[in-house]
C-alpha cells in the first residue's frame, strides 16, 4: 500500500435511502495535498467520515496510513488528525486545555506534552489567548486551534473538512497559508474537503470532484483543466475591423480553432495560449489590423465541473442548500 | 482497561472544571438545598403531629429527603450537556481519537458522583444549622450519601441516554420535568410512606427514588435496621447498572447514525 489514503468503491447509505456515496473510489499520494471538491451534500463529508473511523461503510474498502479503516479503527485513530467541519473544541475550556487534553487521549503525558502545547500555540500565534477559554475566541482564532488540536500528536495524515468555511476573506488567506506550509514543512498527507473553486485550485495537488456521491473527475488541477482542451485567448482591436479580414489573417496559426470575431473583440482557443499568442499578434500586425490588449485564460474549474457534473457549480450548491 | 481509566479520569476532569467556571451554577445548586429545606421546613412542620407519621421532628425527617431529592435533580439534567457536546462536535471529535469509547459517558457519571457527594455533604451540614439531628452518626451519613449517589448515577446514565437518543434540548426537557417531579412526590421524600394513598404506596414500592430515601432515612435512626439499608442499596445499585447498560446501548445508536 504506497498511498498514504486509498478508497474503493465506498458506498453509505443513510436512513430514509440517503444515497450519500455510491460507490467512490479516491488514492491520495504521502506527502501531498489531495481536495474533494463538490457542493453542499455530494458526499465529502461522508467520505471523511468513512476514512476516519467515524463512520462505517456499506461496501467497499479504504485504508489510511496503511491501515484498514474498518477492520483496524485503533490502528488508523493514532495515524490520523481530523479537523471536523463542526468545530469540535470544549468552548468552557482554555486553547492550552483544549491541547492537553487532546495529547493525553493519544497517551501523551508530562514534559512532552506541554512542550508539544506551547509549539503549537505559538506556531499559530495564539500564545496570547493561551490561558482564555475559548468562548472568547474569535472564528479565525477557534479554527486555527481546531487545526492545532488536530496536529497535537504529529499525525501522519491530516483530515481537513471545510477548513475555511466560515471565515473572514483575512482568516480564510491565513488559513490558506498554514495548509500550505504543513504539507510543504512537514510531510504530512493532507485530504481537505471544500466547496471553494479557488481554494482546491490553490491548495491542492490532486482533485476529486464529487456530484451527488460520485467522483465525476479525478486529477490535478491543471489536467482536469486540460481536458477542456486549449486556453481562451481574447483580443481587443483598436479599431472594428471586418470579420473576413481578421478569420483570414489567422488561417494559418496552427492550433487555434473557435475564432470569433464581434465588433473590436475577437475570441479564440488554443491548445497552447502562450504560444499562440505571438502568432497570432504577428498575423493581425502582417494584415494592417492593431491590437489593443491581449488576455490568455486558463479554464477555470468551474468550467471543469460545469462539464463534468453537467450543471453550474452554484446551481449545484443552491440546491442542495434547499434540500 | 488502564486506559479506560486514565481517559474516564481525563473526561472527569474537563466536566468537574467545566463546571466549576459557571458561577450560576454553583449558586443556583447551593441555594436550591437551602430553600428547600427552610421552605418545606417551614410549611410541613406541623404534619408530623399526624398521628401514623411517626417521626419525632420533620427537619430531621426532611433533610435526607433532600439529598437524595438534590442528587436526583441535578442527575436529571445531565443529559444536557451531552447533547450541547453532540451539537458542538466535541463527541465526534473524541471519537475520531483513540480514547476509550465507555470513558464518554462514564467521566459524566463520575463526575455526577462527586458532584452529588459533595452536595449530600453540603446538605448535611446545613440540615445541622436548621436544627436536624442524625442518630445514626458517620455510618447513617455514609449510607445515606452511598444511597443518593446511586440513585443520582443511575438517573444520570439514564438522562444521558434520553439526551443521545433524542439529541435535542427541548425534549430532554418535556421528559425530565414529566418524570423527575412526580417520582419524588411518589416517594416518601417529603411524606411519611403510611399517609400516603394506598395506590401511592404501591407505586413507591417500585421507586428508586423511594429505595434511596428509605434507606438513607433508616440509616440515620438510633438502631438502623441494616439489612432494609443493605436490601435497597443492593436494588439501587441493580438500577444504576441496568441504566449504564441501556445508556451504553443508546450510545451505540448513535455512533451509527453518524
Amino acid at each position: 500500500m504506497d498511498n498514504a489514503i486509498e478508497a474503493r468503491s465506498l458506498v453509505k447509505t443513510y436512513r430514509g435511502d440517503v444515497r450519500a456515496l455510491d460507490g467512490v473510489s479516491l488514492a491520495a499520494a504521502p506527502g501531498t495535498v489531495f481536495g474533494l471538491l463538490g457542493p453542499n451534500g455530494a458526499g465529502k463529508s461522508t467520505a471523511v467520515k468513512i476514512l476516519t473511523t467515524l463512520s462505517r461503510p456499506d461496501a467497499g474498502e479504504a485504508w489510511v496510513a496503511g491501515y484498514d479503516v474498518i477492520r483496524q479503527p485503533a490502528k488508523v485513530r493514532l495515524a490520523i488528525g481530523a479537523v471536523a467541519q463542526k468545530s469540535g473544541l470544549d468552548l468552557q475550556a482554555t486553547g492550552s486545555e483544549n491541547l492537553l487534553l487532546q495529547g493525553r487521549l493519544y497517551g501523551m503525558r508530562g514534559g512532552a506534552l506541554r512542550a508539544r502545547a506551547r509549539e503549537l500555540l505559538g506556531r499559530f500565534g495564539l500564545d496570547d489567548a493561551a490561558d482564555r477559554t475559548v468562548r472568547t475566541y474569535s472564528g479565525g482564532m477557534q479554527r486555527k486551534l481546531d487545526v492545532a488540536v488536530g496536529l497535537m500528536h504529529r499525525p501522519e495524515v491530516l483530515f481537513l473538512d471545510e477548513p475555511t468555511t466560515g471565515l473572514d476573506p483575512e482568516a480564510r488567506v491565513d488559513m490558506w497559508r498554514e495548509i500550505a506550509r504543513l504539507a510543504g514543512d512537514e510531510g504530512l498527507t493532507i485530504l481537505m474537503t471544500t466547496h471553494y473553486l479557488e481554494e482546491a485550485d490553490s491548495l491542492a495537488q490532486r482533485l476529486a470532484i464529487f456530484d451527488r456521491g460520485k467522483v465525476v473527475a479525478e486529477g490535478t488541477p491543471d489536467e482536469l483543466k486540460g481536458e477542456l482542451r486549449g486556453d481562451a485567448i481574447a483580443v481587443e482591436l483598436e479599431e472594428q475591423a471586418l470579420g473576413g479580414d481578421v478569420r483570414q489573417a489567422l488561417e494559418r496559426v496552427p492550433d487555434l480553432y473557435d475564432v470569433a470575431v464581434e465588433a473590436r473583440a475577437l475570441r479564440a482557443r488554443a491548445d497552447s495560449g502562450a504560444r499562440a499568442v505571438p502568432v497570432v499578434l504577428a498575423a493581425l500586425e502582417a494584415q494592417g489590423i492593431k491590437v489593443a490588449s491581449v488576455t490568455v485564460s486558463r479554464p477555470s474549474l468551474d468550467d471543469v465541473y460545469l462539464r463534468y457534473a453537467g450543471r453550474a457549480f452554484s446551481e449545484a450548491d443552491e440546491e442542495a442548500k434547499k434540500r | 482497561m488502564t486506559h479506560m481509566v486514565a481517559d474516564t479520569l481525563f473526561m472527569t476532569q474537563r466536566h468537574f472544571r467545566n463546571l466549576l467556571r459557571q458561577p450560576a451554577w454553583i449558586f443556583i445548586s447551593l441555594v436550591q438545598p437551602v430553600v428547600w429545606l427552610l421552605l418545606y421546613g417551614a410549611l410541613f412542620r406541623k404534619i408530623v403531629e399526624i398521628p401514623g407519621f411517626g417521626a419525632g421532628s420533620y427537619i430531621d425527617f426532611l433533610t435526607p429527603g433532600i439529598v437524595v431529592m438534590t442528587c436526583l435533580f441535578s442527575a436529571g439534567w445531565s443529559g444536557m450537556d451531552l447533547i450541547e457536546d453532540i451539537d458542538r462536535g466535541v463527541i465526534d471529535r473524541f471519537l475520531v481519537s483513540p480514547a476509550s469509547r465507555s470513558s464518554l459517558i462514564a467521566g459524566r457519571l463520575v463526575q455526577g458522583a462527586l458532584v452529588g457527594v459533595i452536595q449530600s455533604v453540603i446538605i448535611v451540614v446545613l440540615g445541622l444549622v436548621v436544627g436536624a439531628t442524625y442518630p445514626g452518626g458517620i455510618a447513617g451519613i455514609a449510607a445515606l450519601t452511598i444511597c443518593a449517589v446511586l440513585l443520582g448515577t443511575g438517573v444520570g446514565a439514564l438522562s444521558n441516554a434520553i439526551g443521545v437518543l433524542s439529541r435535542r434540548v427541548e425534549t430532554m426537557v418535556a421528559v425530565s420535568n414529566f418524570i423527575l417531579l412526580p417520582l419524588t412526590f411518589l416517594s416518601s421524600v417529603f411524606m411519611a410512606k403510611a399517609l400516603m394513598p394506598g395506590w401511592m404506596q404501591s407505586i413507591a414500592r417500585y421507586n428508586p427514588v423511594d429505595w434511596a430515601v428509605q434507606a438513607g432515612r433508616e440509616g440515620l435512626t438510633s438502631g438502623p435496621d441494616w439489612g432494609l439499608v443493605m436490601s435497597r442499596m443492593g436494588w439501587l445499585l441493580a438500577f444504576t447498572v441496568v441504566c449504564a447498560w441501556l445508556a451504553t446501548r443508546a450510545f451505540r445508536v448513535y455512533q451509527r447514525s453518524i
